[in-house]
C-alpha cells in the first residue's frame, strides 16, 4: 500500500466532514502559513516541490503563481477549473465527493499566495452534486472562520464562489473558462496578455486544476522535499490521481506515487483485464493523448517518462482497449466527441475535426480507400495550426492510431468492413 | 411571465453582484428551470433582468449543452456516448430507450414526459455505461435496470 495523501480521508459512502477533516490535521497548513508565511515562501515551497499542473498540461504550479508580479494591481482572483470534461475522467468529481475541504484549503492557500481575494470553483453541470456539496461545506468554512475576511486573524481576506458552467468542453481551456466566467461567449483567446497578468475582469487571474490545489496544503505541511520523495522516479514528484476505466475489473480512481508501472496500475490495482479480455492499448491521460500500446505495458507513468516516449500523462486517466474493441471505432467515438465540443471558431478545427470523423465513420464503415491513410495523416497536420490546444488534442488519438493500428485500418479498408463486427 | 418573486430574486442577484453578466448562465439556467425550456420569450426575459441585447444571450444559450432552446419533456436523458461508454455498450442502452420510449434520439415521448439527448463524457466512466436524468446519474446500466428507472419516474410524474 503506498502512502494515501490526497485520499488519506476517502471513506466508501460519503465525504469526509470538517471536523473530520481537521482532526486528521486539516487546516494546520493554513494556519501555520498564515502565521509564520510570507507570500514568497509560500511560492517557493511549491516550487521546490516541483508540482506540475495536474489536468494535464503538467505546467509547474509554482511558476504559475509566480507569474502574478508582486506589484500586480488588485483585485487579484484564483480559478479552480472543475470543469473536467475530457472522455474518461473523473477523478476531480471523486477528489471533491471524497474530501471537499481540502480543496477548500488548497484555494485559500493557493489565493494567499498571490494574494486574491476571491477564489470561483468553474464546475461542470454533470456535476450539479459536487457544486452542491461544495457551497455547503464553503458555508461551513467560513462559519469555522477559514474564510471571509483577517482569516484567522492574520489580515489575509479570501472569498470562495461556485460558478456552474452551462456545459462545453472548450471551458476547460484556461483563455475560454475565463470568457465562460463573463458571461462571454466562451472561445479561447491567444495570449499574451496571459491570464495571470490579465485575466478575470481584466485582473491578474490564476487558474489551477482541483487536483493541483488539493496538493498544495500537503506540501506546506511536509515540505517539499517530503512531497518530492513521494514519486518512485527520478525528477517525478507527489503522488497522482490514476482514474481507470474501461476493460478492466475495478474501473475507479486509486492514488498511486507518479512513476508507478502501467502493468501495476493494471493488474494490482484496477483488478486486471476483465475476463476473457486482453490488453491492446490505452490512452494515458484522456482523450486528447495518445494510445499507449503493448510495448509500453510495463512503463513508468510519470510526466517525463511518458514525454520522452514520445506520449503525454495528461490527466491520468487511463482508458484501457482490450483485443476485441475496434481501434477505428474507438477512435471514431473520439472524433466525434471532438468534432462535437469544438466551439467552431477557428476553421481549421471546425472543419478539420468533421472531415476526419467523416474519414474514420467511412473506413468503420466499409467505405474506406487506402488514400485516407495520408490524407489524414495531412489533416491531421494542418490541425496543429489551430487557434488553441483543442485540436492538437484532437488529433492525437487519430495519429497514433496511424502510427500503431495501421494494420488494423488497412483490414477495414481491404476487407470493406469492421473485422470486430459478426 | 416570470412569478413575481423568482423575478426579484434574479434581480436582486443582478443588482448584488459587482459584474452582474457573470450571472448569464445562472439566470437563464434559472429561468429555463420555470419554464421548462429556454423560449424565445424567456430568452428576452432573461436578457432584460441582465439589460443585455437578446443576440447577445442567443450566442451564449446555444452554445452550451443544458441549455435548451427548444421545448424538453419533464425528464431528460442524457446519454453518455463517449468512449469508455461506448465499449460498454451506450449504444445498445440507447438502442433500448429508443424501443422503449418509442422516440429517436433528440425527441420527447408524446405525454411530454421524457426526452432522450446524447451527451459527451459526463465523468461517471467508473460506473459506465452512464445516464444523466435532470443531471442526476445512474450508472452500470442495464435493460432491467433502465425499466424500474423509467418505472420509478412516471410514478413519480402522476
Amino acid at each position: 500500500m503506498y502512502p494515501q495523501v490526497l485520499f488519506k480521508n476517502r471513506k466508501p459512502d460519503r465525504i469526509t466532514t470538517i471536523e473530520e477533516y481537521q482532526q486528521n490535521g486539516g487546516y494546520e497548513a493554513l494556519a501555520q502559513v498564515l502565521k509564520n508565511k510570507s507570500v514568497k515562501q509560500v511560492k517557493q515551497v511549491i516550487n521546490d516541490a516541483v508540482l506540475l499542473g495536474r489536468g494535464g498540461a503538467a505546467f509547474p504550479s509554482g511558476v504559475k503563481l509566480e507569474t502574478v508580479a508582486e506589484n500586480a494591481p488588485f483585485p487579484r482572483y484564483l480559478v479552480c477549473n472543475a470543469d473536467e470534461m475530457e472522455p474518461g475522467t473523473f477523478k476531480d468529481r471523486v477528489l471533491i465527493h471524497a474530501d471537499p475541504h481540502q480543496l477548500i484549503e488548497g484555494m485559500i492557500l493557493a489565493g494567499y499566495a498571490v494574494l486574491a481575494e476571491k477564489g470561483i470553483i468553474f464546475i461542470r453541470p454533470e456535476y450539479e452534486n459536487a457544486a452542491r456539496i461544495l457551497e455547503r461545506e464553503i458555508d461551513i468554512a467560513k462559519q469555522a472562520g477559514f474564510l471571509g475576511s483577517n482569516i484567522m486573524g492574520s489580515g489575509y481576506s479570501f472569498n470562495l464562489d461556485v460558478h456552474r458552467s452551462g456545459g462545453r468542453y472548450i471551458c476547460g481551456e484556461v483563455t475560454a473558462q475565463l470568457n465562460a466566467l463573463m458571461g462571454k461567449r466562451p472561445n479561447p483567446k491567444q495570449p499574451p496578455p496571459y491570464p495571470t497578468e490579465k485575466g478575470l475582469w481584466d485582473q491578474p487571474t490564476v487558474i489551477q486544476n482541483v487536483e493541483t490545489l488539493c496538493c498544495i496544503p500537503h506540501i506546506m505541511k511536509n515540505g517539499a522535499d517530503w512531497f518530492k520523495n513521494l514519486a518512485l522516479t527520478k525528477g517525478a514528484a507527489g503522488t497522482k490521481i490514476f482514474g481507470i476505466s474501461g476493460k478492466v475489473n475495478k474501473p475507479g480512481c486509486y492514488e498511486l506515487p507518479l512513476g508507478v508501472r502501467l502493468s501495476e496500475i493494471i493488474e494490482k490495482h484496477a483488478g486486471g483485464m476483465t475476463a476473457g479480455s486482453e490488453f491492446k492499448a490505452c490512452l494515458p491521460g484522456g482523450a486528447s493523448t495518445r494510445f499507449l500500446t503493448k510495448e509500453f505495458y510495463n512503463i513508468e507513468m510519470d510526466f517525463q517518462t511518458l514525454k520522452n516516449a514520445g506520449h503525454r500523462l495528461g490527466t491520468a486517466a487511463i482508458m484501457v482497449f482490450d483485443h476485441k474493441t475496434c481501434m477505428v471505432g474507438a477512435t471514431l467515438n473520439l472524433m466525434e466527441f471532438f468534432a462535437r465540443e469544438s466551439c467552431g471558431w477557428c476553421t481549421p478545427c471546425r472543419e478539420g475535426t468533421q472531415y476526419i470523423k467523416d474519414l474514420l465513420w467511412r473506413i468503420e464503415n466499409g467505405q474506406g480507400e487506402e488514400s485516407f491513410i495520408p490524407l489524414l495523416k495531412k489533416i491531421c497536420k494542418y490541425l496543429w495550426n489551430a487557434y488553441c490546444a483543442f485540436a492538437p488534442g484532437a488529433v492525437s488519438p487519430v495519429e497514433s492510431l496511424l502510427t500503431y493500428f495501421e494494420d488494423e485500418v488497412m483490414e477495414h479498408i481491404e476487407q470493406k468492413k469492421c473485422p470486430f463486427k459478426t | 411571465m416570470l412569478p413575481i418573486e423568482l423575478k426579484e430574486s434574479l434581480k436582486t442577484r443582478i443588482e448584488q453582484s459587482s459584474h452582474p453578466k457573470e450571472l448569464v448562465v445562472d439566470v437563464m439556467m434559472a429561468v429555463q428551470e420555470h419554464y421548462g425550456y429556454l423560449s424565445d420569450e424567456a430568452l428576452d426575459e432573461s436578457a432584460q433582468l441582465l439589460n443585455l441585447p437578446p443576440m447577445e444571450l442567443e450566442e451564449i444559450a446555444t452554445f452550451y449543452t443544458f441549455i435548451y432552446r427548444e421545448p424538453v419533456g419533464r425528464y431528460v436523458i442524457h446519454v453518455c456516448d463517449s468512449v469508455v461508454c461506448w465499449m460498454n455498450g451506450a449504444e445498445s442502452i440507447q438502442d433500448y430507450l429508443c424501443r422503449k420510449l418509442e422516440i429517436k434520439p433528440g425527441e420527447t415521448t408524446k405525454d411530454g414526459l421524457f426526452t432522450l439527448l446524447p451527451v459527451c463524457c459526463i465523468g461517471y466512466c467508473d460506473r459506465s455505461p452512464a445516464i444523466l436524468i435532470n443531471k442526476k446519474v445512474y450508472g452500470e446500466l442495464t435493460p432491467g435496470k433502465l425499466d424500474s428507472i423509467l418505472e420509478k419516474l412516471r410514478k413519480e410524474a402522476e
